[in-house]
């Protein structure tokens, strides 16, 4: 019985893998087809940023879900749905990086200095880095459980300036990243309200 | 100042030869229609326009496809996506539409559209669009000057400014049942840019009636300004003495002004407007002063501080 549901367990696990892999895989299927539209490189850059704030609310959803339900497996899946936003957040950088700038090194300070969007949203990519960097499990072990569980909570900081570095982009029409701020709202309240009744 | 030359042309501006032939091609069958005939009663989207004159407003730049103008579009009216536009325009009639001239003119008008294409010979003209958000295109527009109507219309002493007033209707639009922009879409020159020979009234491009998600059945074309000064779908154009009040004004005070120029030296706050990215470049390209239009137009703004009316 118990191999079983481990069994259904890995089963999902793989499952939720590549269908993490799905938004990549249309973005190249759209490209090799002429669907990015008249503006490629921005839909590509749209496309990533979508997904990393999605996969961030997805992971943040882990913890909640487990304890209102009890499940296991949220935890067991969280590394590597935080790892597909961290993932999503290099390709957003990548295509920033170098379709958008090609390398132009003194305009992409100069946008890190100057735009609010990208002063928000550029150190919110860096402090995924060593989120990702010290997500095995020797790493785990290496940090110490009570030191690891305090650097991943920089993913908190990265979430809230992930969805203000989306808020802060769009021209006028704020419809989606007011419901990115509502779900990370729910989350991020919900661990505060955890905290408080702990105490 | 002393940086408005008139750009270099690069190798990749070169129009290829077979979309210039293309183009002479459409400008023959064009010309080729007898002078004088009358227009269709009811044009529709895609109908070739009829009686098109040759102007000298021609660019070296590549012509940005027909495809990419008509689904790349900024038309909040139709949705705040540049997709949608294309999908929902089609509940726009352009068929009977009429445009109020009013306001401080000695003569004002209802204009009927199909009077108005009437008004003065329809002419090609090829002009670089500038989006305030970084991206531009070449588009061969198809209109005539704005001065032709004003002059008409006759403006009185008092008359400083044009406002350009957009449809707004919920049953054809379903972009402005959202309060996303303040409702109708409003627009102004001063009375001097609206009669500069650059301002066009468009009716049309790439030889054929305006698409309606490009504004149809009539928009301004204002080419050194940022696009969203381009009305569209325009159905009063009033008169004023007042500098009037412009939706992305009120939007934004502080990120849209009312001159709007195309200017590489004054940011949008919060995004750069040095470079641009020519739809179906890979490369971006540096942004001109007045998108390139410097010679004609910088003399209106003499003595103006253009980082305090931007």
């Amino acid at each position: 019985m118990k191999i079983t549901k481990e069994k259904w367990l890995s089963a999902g696990k793989s499952l939720v893998f590549l269908a993490a892999l799905i938004p990549l895989a249309k973005l190249a299927w759209l490209g090799l087809h002429d669907g990015l539209g008249a503006n490629p490189i921005e839909k590509i850059t749209r496309t990533t940023g979508y997904w990393t704030l999605t996969f961030l609310m997805i992971t943040l959803t882990a913890t909640p879900l487990r304890t209102i339900s009890g499940w296991t497996w949220p935890i067991r899946w969280r590394r590597m749905l935080g790892l597909f936003a961290f993932f999503y957040a290099s390709l957003h950088f990548l295509t920033y990086l170098v379709l958008d700038q090609f390398f132009d090194w003194p305009a992409i300070v100069k946008d890190i200095a100057k735009r609010p969007y990208i002063t928000v949203g550029f150190p919110a990519f860096v402090m995924l880095i060593p989120l990702a960097v010290t997500s095995t499990n020797k790493m785990v072990q290496r940090l110490g459980a009570r030191r690891w569980k305090n650097l991943h909570k920089l993913i908190y900081i990265i979430g809230i300036a992930g969805v203000v570095h989306f808020w802060w982009l769009v021209k006028k029409d704020i419809t989606e990243p007011v419901e990115f701020a509502v779900i990370l709202a729910v989350l991020l309240g919900f661990r505060v309200v955890k905290a408080m009744r702990k105490k | 100042m002393s940086n408005w030359k008139i750009p270099k042309v690069s190798p990749s501006e070169i129009t290829p030869q077979e979309v210039y032939h293309s183009r002479r091609e459409f400008m023959r069958l064009g010309a080729g229609v007898v002078v004088g005939s009358t227009l269709p009663s009811s044009l529709l989207a895609g109908e070739k326009l009829p009686n098109l004159v040759k102007s000298n407003y021609e660019l070296t730049d590549k012509l940005t496809p027909l495809a990419d103008i008509t689904h790349y579009n900024n038309y909040y009216e139709f949705g705040t996506d540049k997709e949608s536009p294309a999908k929902t325009a089609g509940s726009l009639k352009t068929r009977p539409w009429t445009v109020a001239v009013e306001g401080e003119v000695h003569k004002p008008k209802l204009w009927d559209i199909d009077s108005l294409l009437k008004l003065a010979p329809l002419e090609e003209r090829v002009y670089r669009l500038r989006c305030v958000e970084a991206w531009s295109m070449v588009i061969p527009w198809v209109g005539f000057p704005l001065a032709e109507l004003i002059k008409r219309a006759e403006p009185t002493g008092n008359a400083k400014f044009v406002e350009f007033i957009t449809l707004n209707d919920p049953e054809q639009m379903p972009g402005v049942r959202s309060p996303v922009l303040d409702w109708p879409y409003r627009e102004g020159l001063r009375l001097d840019e609206a009669m500069q020979p650059l301002t066009l009234l468009a009716v049309g491009l790439y030889g054929e009636v305006l698409p309606n998600q490009n504004g149809a059945p009539i928009r301004l074309v204002v080419p050194w300004k940022y696009g969203f000064k381009s009305a569209k779908s325009i159905v009063r154009i009033r008169f004023v003495e007042q500098m009037p009040q412009t939706s992305w004004m009120k939007a934004g005070p502080s990120e849209y002004g009312f001159y709007s120029n195309v200017n590489p030296e004054v940011d949008h706050p919060r995004w750069s407007q040095a470079k641009e990215r020519r739809i179906g470049d890979f490369f971006k390209r540096q942004t001109l002063p007045f998108n390139g239009y410097a010679a004609q137009v910088a003399q209106l703004y003499t003595g103006m501080d253009l980082q305090k009316f931007f």
